[in-house]
């Protein structure tokens, strides 16, 4: 298993040069992914800019959304900006999509949120097309726990994005995504991305910020917030737990924008 | 902290105690009299005891002092007894439980109010709401899901003392009627008696008084109660509630027990889990600084439990509602199709637990022998055992049958050019017999995914054909209507004959995944005018075609339900499946979903395993099924209950 980092494209209060530098550790840190969220209606850096900046910024580190929200972009406008992302990052980039779970965002975007789950399918049907082309090193993830999602992932993607939980709770959605690719047909394996939020330099900030971003969320926010890894030896065994369920790739992000929490992820994995 | 607790039921009290205990002011508001209990008796099992011991050693011992304790289940079916041993029961008199936890709870110093109506707890630091299924906090304050579950079903008492867990079955005129039955002291049993709602309204029971009721009761298993009478205690015919809610606490209130989730009485688990509930409560305020991490910490740590136990509970309240469908089952499959019926219970489990059932059992499904195999390992036809692979490549094939599977299934094979998935696809002369295994062939015509390559439409593809020009999914080429039917009948019929001198053992005629076949199948995908507007008529005049051309065994990969709105049911799919084997298909291939690309599919492992159990006993055709089985205890469960006769079974990394 891989273990990636977050760009903390979605904390409030970045300087022009906040994400630059974060991107610039994390390329010299053990790490082997850069991600980023999504969310329009929020203090954020769009997903597509921060990856654009942090791929100028970087030399070897791979680059992915985890996940966008696909429909908040109309299906050509997300086709360009993948294979833009494929191109000026030398190849670096996985696209990892789902419907979100604001209507906030949709309303922002101009969006109706009724016809999301159809809208993501033709652009993972849009996308599916560029297989064999020069973007086919591009994996594209599909997020999302309804059969309904799980049978999108395992029609026109190649792996499975989790939202977030337990080592137990990515387990048994590993176990749906298998039952889903094999139900489609599939051969080999999906890829399994894995994600956790790390609060360790300062719990307290984190956390509210978690129950910020997740207010519209009601008390599941709280369960977020009380999820966030806040010491080195909860990192080390929430890495365990993601290992052994399967994850290929895990992604652990800051809830601040102290790069001290960049650097003991660093010293942990 | 003072606390405030409304309902002073398991749950209510188990907290009083335990949150007394740790130095909180608890007050219980109760709208009853402290005696007013419903109910007879309720079952425990044997890990929440650890559970009691650790969180208060005081009522553990008392509870346990007073324990009917056993470890024999009794199926009572058909005049016979089936009796197996080696299982850990405890239970309890209701009333009794309560009456340990409210003397310790007055001990400690919890004020209890009892008839003392509230619609929601008491002002207090922190606010407990203990109501119960029908918990009007849950109404007020959260947003649940609550459907009922299961069958019609009256709890009575009765003053025979039984020595198993027991299960007795009765026919009647107006259909089957069960009981579940379990001593829970020296003198007394509960008896629940259960039956479908048709049932229940056939037999008159809709407009019966209790004593008529009870009558009826005591009249039908009046052998199994060997003239002991039933009891009531206010006992009605009821519905149990399922209770699901996304979420147990808001603020500083947070829901216990049954008022925040319930669990179908046949597993039962209903009382373990509130009173586990409440140590985890009491824990979780022990270990945190604030109320809201506490409630966050309790829900995050039971939510998972309670899942699993209500995907039990469902499976197992399914199966008490389609007993009539099992009534052809041998007493001894019987047996273990009840025994497995929640998931939780497998033949290995059994065979740990109970040898001399399951090798009565395992000698009965081979045919008599004395000493036999496990269930997958009896042969089913010409097959050797009830290992299924599906393959897609020769070398696959060959690589399976060498690895054990007693069928190896290949293809698809396209029976038209223009039906072919991918211009790869391999055709019929591509297969060849298989040392060590049975072969099957799939025949199929890919309708409306013809010529595709990654479930896209191929650069080099065709035109294509379907029942109606119903594209499937985004982008995809939108097919013609096919017109040449007897073309494509024919082509099917030619291909069966072809295989029958191939080496071939099994013949499948696809008719599911959006394919041609199941393409008319459906109501999503067939808009036809014309005759074919019937959906089922085509497939079954190609189903004929290939009949009269395939003398072996033939097998019917079928679509049971679209899993889509507008779609096809699973009372469609088992339908069908009746005029299937009418038409002379020796197996239907249990599939579901994919006549469109957007359905609405529950993945989980053996996700289809009720469906193949629903078409195998309503339908009366043997099924073979999938559905992610990757180990060889789930093979021998399904085939051992019935559930399915041969399996698809997956290697998992």
């Amino acid at each position: 298993m891989q273990v990636g980092i977050g760009l903390p494209n979605t904390v409030p209060a970045r300087g022009p040069r906040t994400l630059l530098d974060w991107a610039r550790r994390a390329d010299a840190g053990p790490f082997g992914t850069l991600a980023v969220l999504d969310r329009l209606d929020y203090d954020s850096v769009e997903p597509v800019t921060a990856l654009a900046a942090a791929a100028g910024a970087t030399e070897r580190i791979g680059l992915a959304t985890m996940i966008a929200i696909g429909p908040l972009r109309s299906p050509g406008v997300l086709v360009k900006q993948a294979r833009s992302l494929v191109e000026v990052s030398g190849g670096r980039f996985t696209l990892g999509l789902g419907v979100g779970a604001r209507h906030d965002d949709y309303a922002a975007a101009g969006v109706d949120p009724a016809t999301r789950g159809a809208v993501l399918s033709t652009q993972l049907a849009h996308l599916a097309r560029l297989r064999g082309t020069e973007q086919s090193t591009m994996d594209i993830l599909v997020g999302g726990s309804s059969g309904a999602a799980l049978s999108r992932m395992a029609r026109y993607a190649d792996g499975y994005a989790h939202g977030g939980g337990p080592p137990r709770a990515f387990a048994s959605a590993a176990t749906k995504a298998r039952v889903a690719w094999q139900d489609h047909g599939r051969t080999g394996q999906p890829l399994l991305w894995g994600q956790g939020y790390i609060a360790v330099s300062d719990p307290e900030r984190g956390q509210a910020y978690l129950r910020d971003y997740y207010a519209f969320t009601g008390p599941f926010a709280d369960k977020v917030a009380a999820g966030a890894l806040t010491s080195v030896r909860a990192i080390r065994d929430f890495i365990r737990g993601y290992a052994e369920a399967g994850c290929d790739n895990l992604i652990l992000f800051p809830t601040t924008l102290d790069t001290a929490d960049l650097d003991i992820l660093a010293e942990a994995i | 902290m003072d606390v405030s607790i409304l309902g002073a039921g398991p749950a209510g009290l188990y907290s009083a105690i335990l949150l007394r205990k740790a130095g909180h002011g608890v007050t219980v508001h109760e709208r009853n009299a402290p005696d007013a209990t419903f109910g007879w008796g309720v079952v425990f099992s044997e890990e929440t005891l650890g559970a009691l011991k650790d969180a208060d050693p005081k009522t553990h011992l008392e509870i346990t002092d007073s324990f009917a304790r056993w470890s024999t289940i009794d199926i009572r079916y058909r005049g016979e007894v089936v009796r197996s041993t080696g299982h850990s029961f405890t239970a309890i008199a209701r009333r009794h439980l309560l009456a340990i936890l409210r003397a310790r709870a007055v001990e400690l110093g919890a004020d209890l109010r009892f008839d003392s109506e509230l619609t929601e707890p008491a002002a207090a630091d922190l606010r407990i709401a203990a109501d119960g299924a029908n918990s009007r906090t849950r109404q007020r304050h959260f947003t649940a899901r609550v459907r009922p579950q299961g069958c019609k079903y009256i709890w009575f008492g009765t003053d025979l003392v039984l020595d198993a867990f027991t299960f007795a079955f009765r026919e009647t005129e107006f259909g089957l009627f069960q009981a579940h039955a379990y001593p829970f002291d020296e003198n007394t049993s509960t008896w629940i008696v259960e039956c479908a709602e048709p049932v229940w309204r056939r037999a008159g029971l809709d407009n019966a008084a209790e004593d008529e009721s009870i009558a009826f009761c005591e009249r039908l298993f009046a052998d199994d109660l060997a003239g002991n009478r039933l009891r009531s205690n206010r006992s009605l015919w009821l519905d149990f509630p399922l209770v699901r809610c996304s979420s147990w606490h808001r603020d500083n209130l947070v829901l216990l027990g049954d008022a925040a989730h319930t669990a179908h009485f046949s597993i039962g688990s209903g009382t373990k889990l509130a009173m586990e509930d409440a140590i985890a409560l009491a824990a979780s305020l022990d270990r945190t600084n604030t109320i809201g991490a506490a409630l966050t910490d309790y829900e995050l740590e039971r939510q998972p439990v309670v899942e699993r136990f209500q995907q039990a509970a469902a499976e197992s309240a399914g199966y008490f509602s389609r007993t009539a469908h099992y009534t052809g089952f041998e007493p001894v499959q019987f047996a273990v199709n009840l025994l497995t019926r929640s998931g939780r219970v497998t033949h290995g489990n059994l065979a740990q637990r109970d040898p001399r059932l399951i090798r009565r059992f395992d000698s009965w499904f081979a045919g008599g022998t004395a000493i036999a195999a496990p269930p997958l390992f009896a042969p089913f036809g010409k097959i050797t055992n009830r290992l299924v692979a599906e393959v897609s490549t020769p070398g696959e094939a060959a690589a399976r049958a060498a690895g054990g599977y007693g069928l190896v299934l290949a293809g698809p094979v396209a029976v038209t050019a223009q039906g072919r998935v991918s211009p790869d696809d391999l055709p019929l002369s591509a297969w060849g017999p298989v040392p060590g295994a049975r072969l099957g062939v799939r025949i199929s015509h890919a309708g409306a995914r013809a010529a595709t390559r990654d479930n896209i439409p191929a650069a080099d593809g065709w035109p294509i054909v379907a029942a109606s020009p119903v594209p499937y999914g985004p982008l995809a080429q939108t097919p013609g209507e096919l017109t040449d039917l007897d073309e494509v009948r024919q082509a099917f019929a030619d291909h069966a004959t072809a295989a029958a001198t191939a080496g071939i053992d099994l013949l499948e005629l696809d008719m599911a995944d959006g394919t041609l076949l199941a393409g008319f199948l459906s109501p999503l995908t067939n808009r036809r005018t014309d005759e074919w507007g019937d959906r089922h008529k085509f497939p079954l005049s190609v189903l004929d075609a290939v009949r009269a051309a395939w003398p072996r065994v033939l097998s019917i990969r079928l679509t049971v339900t679209d899993w889509a709105p507008g779609g096809t049911t699973v009372a469609d799919g088992i339908a069908f499946a009746k005029e299937l084997r009418a038409h002379g298909a020796d197996l239907a291939h249990v599939r579901a979903g994919h006549t469109l690309p957007d359905f609405r599919p529950e993945y989980r492992r053996g996700f289809l395993t009720t469906l193949s159990d629903r078409v195998r006993t309503e339908a009366g055709i043997p099924t073979l099924v999938g559905g992610y089985l990757t180990t060889l205890d789930e093979v021998n469960t399904i085939v051992a209950a019935g559930r399915a006769d041969l399996c698809v079974f997956t290697e998992a990394p």
